[in-house]
């Protein structure tokens, strides 16, 4: 398939808009054609967030992901809202930590990541995003493993350096979860 | 020879079409004057209002701007914000500058916009022909307040300089008429000092000159200076509200 | 060169400045607050100007101002907010004054809600403000584009002499997609002698007026106005045709819509119904002949519009009505999926027209 429907979705405030950017960057350094859109307005303050991604070899039409091929969710709603939309056969990361329920349909494969455990636990609150999306590269090899760093470059600025390395550890540690 | 009075150099020679003994043609020699003794009519942007001063661009002899109903302040305020070393200025009647364009002078007073503003105060609205204006005084009759203007129903004048003295970013405010030799005196030191004031870069100036209507106020022209005097300056004291740089009341 | 990723509405902002604007005056409204806020973060580290005005009616004004004095100056807003500067675009228009405006449309009518949507068409197009005039109206749907036309609408503005609107969307506001931040300005715009920018004691005063109280002289200058409107419609109508040389069945929609159009064109010619898009770039002057072109072959139209219907009047205009054009719009904020967009086409090609 040429075309990648991406969605991440969670609370405002867990970075889903952030992580959204950094899969973008991953693809742009691919030289892929991509596109990043959010939701916007009153939820961006607090309530749920969300954003899709498309990683696509040939020009992109509309930027709108109705039928995501790959869905991270990172709070309940999200996935109660997002699991009845995803393309057939998709794939979803859950923040099982956080979402104690198991996916519903039988066609979807389903990744269980306690990211907001882990991130307490290794002193990287706030950062379960990119353990997620460290999770997410390594299952869907939506960029190289080499690819991280340049991408995190793109998105955090070279001068927030404590940003950059937690980031990298956040990611890093997601990528080589095993369960 | 010698030449004793003349026109000023920033006055066109174009005849007004103001009525007779209506005070605008007053109050543009002032300004006119203002910008020939300081000299700075070739660095002046003037805005004209809507209202009896609309065609104020054909009397002034710098660069002119004719303004939309009230807005004359913002559109001042785009002027200055690109040529910060030009002298702006605004020529405005109560209904466009205490009515329609409240909020733009308000706040262009609040930002400190380094403009001068010559508020003419004739407590009717004269171009359209002599309605209630937002500084027409209680119980006066004009054709939109037939019975006198009820407090009641349609509320009490706007006092600009009072009200404007109260921000921070108002640097010099006055109020002055041009029913007499002696106040068309005061009225032209207080103009050449706003001017002077925005030339030095201090900030908002504005002087309120309370004017006459004679047409519209349905008296002669000597009668409409004495209901100026009797009137209107006991419901709006003369005086300086605010002056940042010297004297303050 | 590198390309970059950003919003659409940062790209409008960072494009106005490549372009030589450095004079910005708004007021905040969702979804287009961020060129605001790009503005007041970048244009003061530049010796420019941002400025939040106390209303959009003060905004344009200061818009107004500024253009009188000669420089390149901008606003931004979203729908109820344009609103509120019909008087000012009036104004401008009969000033003869340059500047750019941005629409990032939002649901209406009223307060509506903060969606996208494209119901603003009439307002850009016929009804800026009272009087006889145009705007120039561009409608870009890509971030690049957005970068292109946008510093292409302050050559226009001076060139002719009159504002232009660059119509938006929530989508195209809020999206991101990478750009290329390449030059698109002459390097000779016209010279500004009409400003008001002071004498200097060397010419003549310049008057920025609109006021005609003797009917044949407001006519005249309306008839010469005219004449300029005429050479902008000839000279400046801007489309893209995707895939139309074969088409049975065109598509016509602008902004956002355009893109998913194109996805429902990929599914119906997969379908095998040959389906094409022609997509207005410039919505006044709209791309008459561009139009009128695919009908030799079309045998039917559909205009896709996040609106009740307004750029279908002049999709008719175009073709003069000899073909059915069909209509499929969502509104107050509602976007089409390319799903619906499909099987409009499909029934389309069936003999539905309706």
């Amino acid at each position: 398939m040429s075309e990648t429907n991406i969605l991440v979705a969670g609370f405002g405030g867990q970075g889903i808009l952030f992580a959204g950017k950094f899969l973008v960057y991953a693809g742009l350094i691919n030289g892929k054609q991509v596109s990043w859109l959010p939701s916007y307005g009153p939820e961006m303050r607090g309530g749920t967030a969300s954003c899709g991604v498309i990683i696509s070899d040939t020009p992109i039409g509309s930027p709108i992901v109705t039928q995501p091929d790959m869905l991270i969710v990172m709070n309940a709603p999200s996935l109660e809202r997002y699991e009845p939309d995803c393309a057939r056969n998709g794939r979803v990361f859950i923040d099982s930590s956080l979402i104690t329920r198991e996916l519903g349909r039988s066609d979807l494969t389903g990744w269980y990541v306690p990211a907001a455990k882990m991130a307490d636990e290794n002193g990287l609150t706030g950062l379960a995003n990119m353990i997620m999306i460290g999770k997410f590269i390594k299952e869907t090899n939506i960029c190289a493993y080499n690819d991280i760093e340049a991408a995190l470059k793109k998105t955090v600025p070279e001068r927030r350096r404590a940003l950059y390395d937690s980031n990298l550890e956040a990611l890093n540690l997601g990528y080589n979860y095993r369960r | 020879m010698s030449i004793v009075f003349e026109r000023p150099k920033a006055l066109s020679d174009a005849a007004t079409h103001y009525c007779p003994g209506c005070t605008h043609g007053i109050v543009h020699r002032l300004i006119a004057e203002t910008l020939d003794e300081l000299d700075i009519t070739g660095r002046t942007v003037g805005i004209a209002p809507v209202g009896c001063a609309v065609m104020a661009y054909d009397y002034f002899e710098c660069d002119m701007i004719q303004a939309a109903h009230g807005r004359a302040p913002a559109v001042a305020t785009g002027v200055k914000r690109a040529l910060p070393d030009g002298v702006v200025f605004t020529y405005q009647g109560d209904g466009d500058l205490a009515a329609i364009g409240t909020a733009e002078t308000v706040h262009s007073a609040a930002r400190g916009e380094k403009i001068t503003i010559i508020f003419i105060n004739n407590a009717i609205y004269g171009m359209t022909g002599g309605q209630m204006a937002p500084t027409s005084l209680p119980g006066q009759i004009t054709q939109t307040s037939p019975y006198g203007r009820d407090v009641q129903a349609a509320g009490y004048p706007v006092r600009i300089c009072e009200l404007l003295s109260t921000l921070d970013g108002v640097y010099y405010a006055e109020r002055v008429a041009v029913d007499s030799v002696k106040n068309v005196r005061m009225a032209k030191k207080a103009i050449k000092k706003a001017f002077t004031y925005q030339t030095e870069g201090r900030g908002f100036t504005i002087v309120e000159v309370l004017s006459t209507c004679p047409t519209n106020w349905g008296l002669a022209p000597v009668k409409a200076l004495l209901w100026l005097r009797e009137r209107m300056i006991p419901y709006y004291p003369l005086g300086v509200y605010k002056d940042m740089g010297g004297e303050a009341q | 060169m590198e390309k970059v990723l950003m919003k659409g509405n940062e790209a409008i902002a960072e494009a106005a400045i490549m372009a030589g604007c450095r004079h910005f005056f708004g007021y905040p409204i969702t979804p287009q607050t961020e060129v605001a806020a790009y503005m007041s973060k970048r244009l003061p580290k530049i010796g420019g100007v941002y400025l939040q005005a106390e209303s959009e009616i003060s905004s344009i004004n200061m818009i107004l101002g500024a253009a009188s004095a000669g420089v390149r100056a901008m606003t931004s807003s979203s729908s109820p907010g344009i609103s509120l500067m019909s008087e000012g675009i009036s104004y401008m228009a009969a000033c003869d004054l340059p500047s750019v405006i941005v629409n990032i449309q939002r649901g209406g009518p009223g307060l509506g809600g903060i969606q996208p949507s494209q119901a603003d068409y009439w307002q850009a197009t016929r009804s800026s403000g009272h009087g006889d005039f145009h705007i120039i109206a561009l409608a870009p749907n890509s971030i690049q584009e957005i970068v292109d036309l946008t510093q292409r609408a302050f050559d226009l503005a001076d060139t002719y002499r009159m504002p232009v609107i660059i119509l938006g969307d929530g989508i195209l506001g809020q999206m991101m997609e990478p750009v290329e931040l390449r030059p698109n300005i002459s390097a000779n715009p016209p010279e500004k002698t009409w400003a008001a920018n002071g004498t200097g004691g060397k010419r003549k005063k310049n008057i920025i007026n609109s006021l005609y109280l003797k009917p044949d002289q407001l006519e005249q200058i309306n008839f010469e106005r005219f004449k300029r409107y005429k050479l902008v419609e000839k000279k400046e109508a801007l489309h893209e045709a995707y895939l139309t040389d074969d088409a049975d069945i065109i598509l016509v929609a602008y902004g956002a819509t355009s893109r998913i159009c194109r996805n429902a064109i990929t599914q119906a010619r997969a379908n095998g119904v040959k389906a094409g898009l022609l997509r207005p770039i410039t919505l006044w002057p709209f791309p008459v002949q561009a139009i009128k072109q695919t009908m030799q072959r079309a045998k039917a139209f559909i205009c896709v519009e996040m609106s009740m219907g307004q750029m279908i009047d002049d999709v008719k205009l175009a073709i003069e009505c000899e073909r059915p054009v069909a209509f499929l719009g969502r509104t107050g904020g509602m976007v089409h999926t390319p799903e619906e967009i499909l099987a409009k086409i499909e029934a389309v090609d069936r003999g539905e027209t309706a």
